[in-house]
């Protein structure tokens, strides 16, 4: 237990190992120590960032679903009152062009009466003149009674 | 070892490996506790400065692997535990030292591993490393370098030259020495103040390694005692083996607690230095 030369040899260990300790040890771990720190704040900033982010597309979905939504009720509003629109359309240019066809032809209609009338006249006229010749027995002269025969047909 | 007395025995486990100038037969290793004492102060604890300085070497191995591979990924098991104590240093350091000074926190480091690791070979049963060595042909092998005073004085004394290197390098020498003199009493009781706090200063280098080597050294006699009565018989031994057990677990608590105080009392001195009253 005497006091030596090994005070002196502890010392220098001590100072050396502290020597190596303050440059090859402390340093890079408290470095390693300090970036971890950093990275983990960071990723946490970044996770909370994130969330955010999240919750704000959350919200303008649901807007942009609402708006969505208004648009095509509005569509189908539209959709609906043209179709409706379309059919009334339909239904009154159906009406002017059954009435055009139908005026047609009564039109035809008559004008058929009007000839079936010319036609008959003519052979009411002759059917007179050859039973006038007859009761006559002889020949009427068709071109001297012609225009009696016209005032007679026109009254037919 | 057979034909031992108690006293033989403890004195044995007590003595150091020294090697030295012997007046009569020069340079050699002592044989004998007288041969060690006569080589007075120009002699070495072969076997204090092999331990610590082994044990010193392989804290800092141990350390620089993981400073090596330290990255700001994610930690391996190893690495997370070498982190675990630099953060535990490192907050010690922050709560306890209010100047600035990087080299306290690797002085810390250091004492507090170091003197860790050499106390834990205090757990090592007595008998083992000794009588190994004794087998080879080494008369003497006291593993607990925390027993030998030139240990823990030297790491204190190396403290205690950084307290009076940053006292004076903060303070300035005038700083420092009306620190010493001009307080508690009035200026003119300079005399007694330069008295009172000397005493204070120098205390502070002895108490702080008379503190570990008294409570390590205590330990060891006592792991010795213990190890007296394996020679008892079968129940003595049997009772040795618990007491050793029971000793060792307390023991586990002393090993830690002692370290922690060095360190933690050399960040405090540290402190002193560098703050102003």
């Amino acid at each position: 237990m005497n006091i030596n030369l090994t005070l002196i040899g502890q010392s220098i260990a001590f100072a050396v190992f502290v020597w190596f300790c303050l440059k090859y040890i402390w340093p890079p771990i408290l470095t390693a120590l300090e970036a971890r720190r950093t990275r983990i704040a960071d990723g946490l900033a970044a996770a909370e960032r994130g969330l955010r982010a999240k919750e704000e597309a959350q919200v303008q979905i649901d807007e942009d679903l609402e708006a969505a939504k208004t648009q095509a009720r509005e569509i189908i509003a539209n959709a609906q009152r043209r179709a409706d629109e379309i059919v009334e359309e339909a239904k009154s240019d159906a009406r002017v062009e059954g009435d055009k066809l139908l005026d047609a032809a009564k039109a035809e209609i008559d004008q058929q009466i009007h000839q079936a009338r010319e036609a008959l006249r003519g052979e009411v006229v002759s059917l007179a003149l050859s039973g006038a010749e007859q009761v006559l027995m002889r020949e009427v002269d068709a071109t001297a009674h012609d225009e009696a025969l016209g005032k007679l047909a026109a009254q037919l | 070892m057979a034909a031992q007395t108690s006293t033989e025995y403890i004195q044995h486990h007590l003595q150091n490996l020294v090697l030295g100038f012997h007046p009569e037969n020069g340079l050699g290793i002592a044989h004998s506790a007288a041969e060690a004492r006569a080589m007075g102060f120009w002699a070495i604890h072969l076997d204090t400065m092999l331990w610590s300085m082994g044990l010193g070497a392989l804290f800092l191995w141990v350390f620089r692997k993981a400073a090596i591979k330290a990255t700001s990924g994610v930690p391996t098991p190893f690495l997370n535990f070498i982190e675990w104590v630099i953060e535990f240093i490192d907050d010690n350091v922050r709560g306890t030292f209010t100047g600035k000074n990087d080299l306290v926190a690797p002085i810390a480091l250091t004492l507090f591993v170091w003197i860790l690791l050499m106390n834990t070979m205090d757990l090592v049963p007595v008998d083992w490393i000794p009588h190994l060595a004794y087998l080879l042909g080494v008369p003497y092998m006291k593993i607990v370098a925390t027993t030998d005073p030139n240990a823990t004085f030297g790491m204190s004394l190396a403290v205690f030259a950084l307290t009076i290197y940053y006292s004076i390098k903060v303070k300035g020498a005038k700083g420092f020495f009306g620190e010493l003199a001009f307080q508690p009493f009035p200026k003119f009781l300079f005399p007694i103040n330069l008295f009172l706090e000397g005493i204070s200063l120098l205390s502070k280098p002895v108490s702080l390694s008379l503190r570990l080597f008294g409570n390590l050294y205590a330990g060891e006699m006592i792991f010795i005692l213990i190890a007296l009565l394996y020679s008892g018989g079968f129940w003595w031994g049997l009772m040795g083996g618990a007491l050793q057990w029971g000793w060792a677990v307390f023991h586990l608590l002393i090993v830690t607690l002692q370290a922690f105080i060095f360190m933690i009392l050399t960040i405090v001195y540290l402190d002193m230095a560098h703050s102003h009253h």
